[in-house]
């Protein structure tokens, strides 16, 4: 392989390693704050031994989540400089942005309350919870604006002189309508996965704790959870559903060939059928596909609200992008302009598969729970727990589906003429000249080694904790803030 | 002022908040193997240099990812070709970065003393790597790299570990190591806090005369320009500072004299360089303030969001760093409450039904 498949692999790997951990952290950071909340304001201890049973589960994903996130920071530079010179006025904007405004708020506050529970006054300690909250959701805003400019740029211009991309409108890039419809979407798939991951365990230990006669366990703790967990699952998902279709009809709009490869739509098409399900040799080839399954009209309906409406196909892009840009390969010919339409066909089936799945859950959780009940039908535990999985796979589809859609192009051109012509560039483009194959080769396998023994760690640790369950209430009274500089007092927690 | 000037000032105090903080994580670390005395005292006096910076450490981390995204923002040319160029060194301190945050994270998870010798070894290793290493980058950058026309670094992995960097690499290692053992003699009490004031007082020489070697060098051979014999005197004052007051156990003396000596080496690298970001051998082909910075927009909305930010970010950290004031010593440390693998605690005892 040469320097640049070893790069997007190298990039791709590392990203989806880090997108396992970062939404769990971005829907659990604001959960673990509400139910810190519900103990503050009613005083009632099952939200505090909540608090800290998920508090550790969140702290253990938290520091793999910063781990796998600082090497992104760098790797734009590493792997890919010759992007990074030529966007770097403009992307490196919301990056700095990001790291003054959010990095710097959680990693302080997340200190401050782990170790805060004892020194400062209840308040406040709960504020610093919530600010880790608040940071960890705005970081996501500011690198889904620096994403969502590399799908559709915006308040940039391509000066000739020095050959890059320059900024000439900050509110332009943060108010991307990509960024716009992106952002929810991230979040409420974020929220949908906390919903799940604190609703899928409460299920498994209201379940178990009803089996083994601890009724009042089961009633008083882990109903309270799974209740909260689909509320947040329930909430998110419809917030997912409408986010999502904001996002289809953006993505025909700006990133025509991305969708075309999605539905496996050849030739310009009114009216366009939603195939459910295809065989046939998808490798870019799609007048191959014979799709066995399909919703009539309905791409064309996702895509603008209207059943005949016409929708271009690959092959008309393809010809019009030839003409348009003209990239040529090594021998001359004109480069594809298509993504891979293997992975962006079964990329969008699987995330939104996938994202169904923990609909079951929250199904049997809203009949099993109704009014005050608790459950010991043990197939209700095992689907909370296989629940857990899969808005993680989703969002993992859902992302690899967005990035590899907008292949061949590291910066997709902005189709409508106005204001950023010439913002564009091609991923082949990109890559750096100087570590070379050997180099990348070297990093991509010390990255995935190392990423994957964390992870397998990390999977113990969580299920450690998550089998070990909430501390009895006598192990974890109500910690009072103490100023008195009592000098021999134990601190409340040391690493 | 010029904007890239501004930005070349910011983008030294960001790299100066990291060096001063981080500074004593690194230190902390890298001591974590040498300081605490063999036998049955010695897990408890790791807990207590670990959780002297516990509460902080991942604060001080982020003046590194601010330091870099601040140089993608305002210098695009040089991020590219700073860490395209240095990739394997890069590499190396990412993976020590990467392995030393889930160590401070996990290390009291598990109750087992396997586990947490392999947190110690990640700390441990995750702390020297970063601390070496940096000092060679920054040597090499001060010294000058090869580019070509296209301000790509041609020089090679081997050319970065000449004389001159690696005795860079030596000077932070020590500064760090000795910055960690007086902040130790600030932050704990008891065996730790006496234990880190000797060793601090025998680092303390050895680190003044290498630093001054180095900086020496680095004034005389590489300096653009005269006034760093400033920042080069400034170094040599507060060094000796710290070499009397880790003889006399002044703390909060020889903590400042430490800081103070890492921004000084830091207004002497950067001093030295401007207005190169990155000279090359050939000075036709170095990167400078002008030719690697992003355009006078960018860096007016950037200045406009630092201006605004910084002094916030100063303002709470400086709050952490009041709120867990109090020193620390083995009495403070409290039982393990890391869990084992082998049964979960509830279920010993009860069969489910």
């Amino acid at each position: 392989m040469d320097a640049l498949a070893l790069s997007r692999w190298q990039f791709g790997i590392t990203t989806v390693y880090h997108f396992i951990f970062v939404p769990l952290t971005i829907g659990l950071s604001p959960m673990v704050a509400i139910m810190q909340t519900a103990w503050v304001r009613t005083g009632n201890e099952r939200w505090l031994r909540l608090t800290k049973f998920f508090g550790k589960l969140l702290l253990i994903n938290f520091a793999i989540g910063v781990a796998t996130g600082i090497v992104q920071e760098f790797q734009f530079g590493m792997a890919w400089s010759e992007y990074s010179r030529f966007v770097g006025d403009v992307f490196g904007a919301p990056l700095a942005m990001e790291a003054l405004a959010a990095f710097f708020v959680e990693s302080t506050f997340l200190g401050l309350w782990i170790f805060g529970w004892d020194k400062l006054p209840k308040k406040i300690h709960l504020a610093c919870i919530w600010a880790v909250a608040i940071a960890t959701n705005l970081s996501a805003y500011f690198i889904l604006a620096a994403n969502s400019w590399m799908q559709h740029p915006v308040g940039a211009v391509f000066n000739e002189k020095t050959g890059r991309a320059e900024m000439n409108d900050i509110g332009a890039v943060l108010t991307n309508p990509t960024v716009l419809a992106a952002f929810p979407h991230t979040i409420t798939a974020a929220f949908v996965t906390a919903g799940t991951f604190v609703a899928g365990i409460g299920a498994w230990w209201m379940v178990k704790l009803v089996r083994r006669g601890d009724l009042a366990t089961a009633k008083d703790v882990y109903r309270p959870a799974v209740v909260l967990g689909m509320i947040v699952m329930l909430v998110g998902g419809v917030g997912v559903a409408i986010s999502g279709d904001a996002q289809a009809k953006l993505m025909f709009k700006q990133q025509p060939m991305k969708m075309a490869s999605a539905e496996a739509l050849c030739s310009t098409t009114s009216g366009a059928d939603f195939s459910i399900l295809a065989i046939g040799n998808l490798s870019n080839d799609c007048d191959n596909v014979k799709h066995l399954i399909s919703i009539p009209g309905l791409t064309s309906f996702l895509a603008t609200d209207d059943f005949n409406a016409t929708l271009q196909g690959v092959h008309d892009l393809q010809a019009e992008y030839e003409q348009k840009y003209g990239y040529t390969d090594e021998n001359g010919d004109p480069i594809s302009y298509q993504p891979d339409l293997t992975v962006t066909y079964w990329g969008f089936r699987l995330m939104i598969g996938f994202g169904i799945g923990s609909a079951a859950l929250a199904l049997a959780a809203l009949w099993l729970t109704r009014k005050g009940r608790v459950t010991d039908k043990k197939w209700f535990g095992t689907l909370g727990i296989a629940a857990i999985a899969t808005p993680f796979l989703a969002s993992s589809f859902g992302w690899i589906f967005t990035e590899m859609g907008r292949q061949p192009w590291v910066v997709a051109p902005n189709p409508d003429p106005s204001g950023v012509d010439g913002v564009w560039l091609i991923t082949a483009r990109g890559v750096s000249v100087v570590p070379g194959a050997g180099g990348v080769l070297t990093s991509l396998i010390a990255f995935t080694l190392l990423y994957g023994v964390l992870a397998v760690v990390w999977y113990r640790l969580m299920h450690r904790y998550t089998i070990e369950g909430v501390a009895p209430s006598e192990k974890d009274p109500s910690p009072e803030a103490r100023t008195d500089d009592d000098a021999d007092r134990p601190l409340s927690f040391a690493y | 002022m010029e904007l890239t000037t501004v930005w070349f000032i910011l983008i030294a105090v960001l790299w100066t908040g990291y060096l001063v903080l981080e500074g004593f994580d690194f230190g902390v670390g890298m001591l974590l193997g040498l300081l605490p005395h063999r036998g049955p005292g010695r897990e408890r006096e790791r807990r207590v240099m670990i959780n002297t910076i516990g509460p902080v450490w991942d604060g001080n981390e982020v003046w590194l990812l601010t330091a870099g995204g601040a140089t993608f923002a305002a210098f695009p040319e040089w991020y590219a070709t700073l860490f395209s160029g240095f990739y394997l060194p890069l590499l190396l301190i990412l993976l020590a970065l990467i392995v030393r945050v889930v160590a401070f994270e996990w290390r009291g998870k598990i109750d087992d003393d396997r586990w947490r010798a392999w947190a110690d070894r990640a700390l441990i290793v995750g702390s020297w790597v970063p601390a070496v290493l940096w000092g060679v980058a920054f040597a090499n950058i001060v010294r000058g790299v090869e580019l070509d026309t296209d301000h790509q670094y041609v020089g090679g992995f081997w050319a970065l570990l000449n004389p001159f960097a690696l005795l860079g690499g030596a000077t932070t290692a020590l500064l760090f190591l000795t910055h960690g053992a007086v902040f130790l003699g600030l932050k704990s009490a008891g065996e730790v806090r006496d234990r880190a004031a000797r060793l601090g007082a025998r680092l303390a020489p050895v680190t003044l005369v290498v630093a001054a070697a180095w900086a020496i060098w680095a004034q005389v051979a590489y300096s653009e320009s005269g006034w760093t014999w400033a920042a080069v005197a400034v170094a040599a004052v507060a060094l000796v500072l710290l070499v009397a007051a880790t003889r006399t156990r002044r703390e909060g003396l020889a903590f400042v004299a430490s800081a103070v000596t890492l921004v000084a080496a830091v207004v002497l690298i950067f001093g030295s360089l401007f207005p190169d970001v990155m000279p090359a051998f050939d000075s036709a082909n170095s990167l400078t303030t002008t030719n690697a910075s992003s355009t006078h927009y960018t860096l007016t909305v950037m200045t406009w969001v630092a201006v605004i930010l910084t002094p916030l970010v100063l303002l709470y950290q400086g709050w952490t760093y009041w709120v867990f004031r109090k020193r620390i010593s083995a009495d403070h440390i409290p039982e393990s409450i890391g869990l084992t693998f082998e049964r979960p605690t509830a279920d010993a005892g009860t069969q489910e039904r």
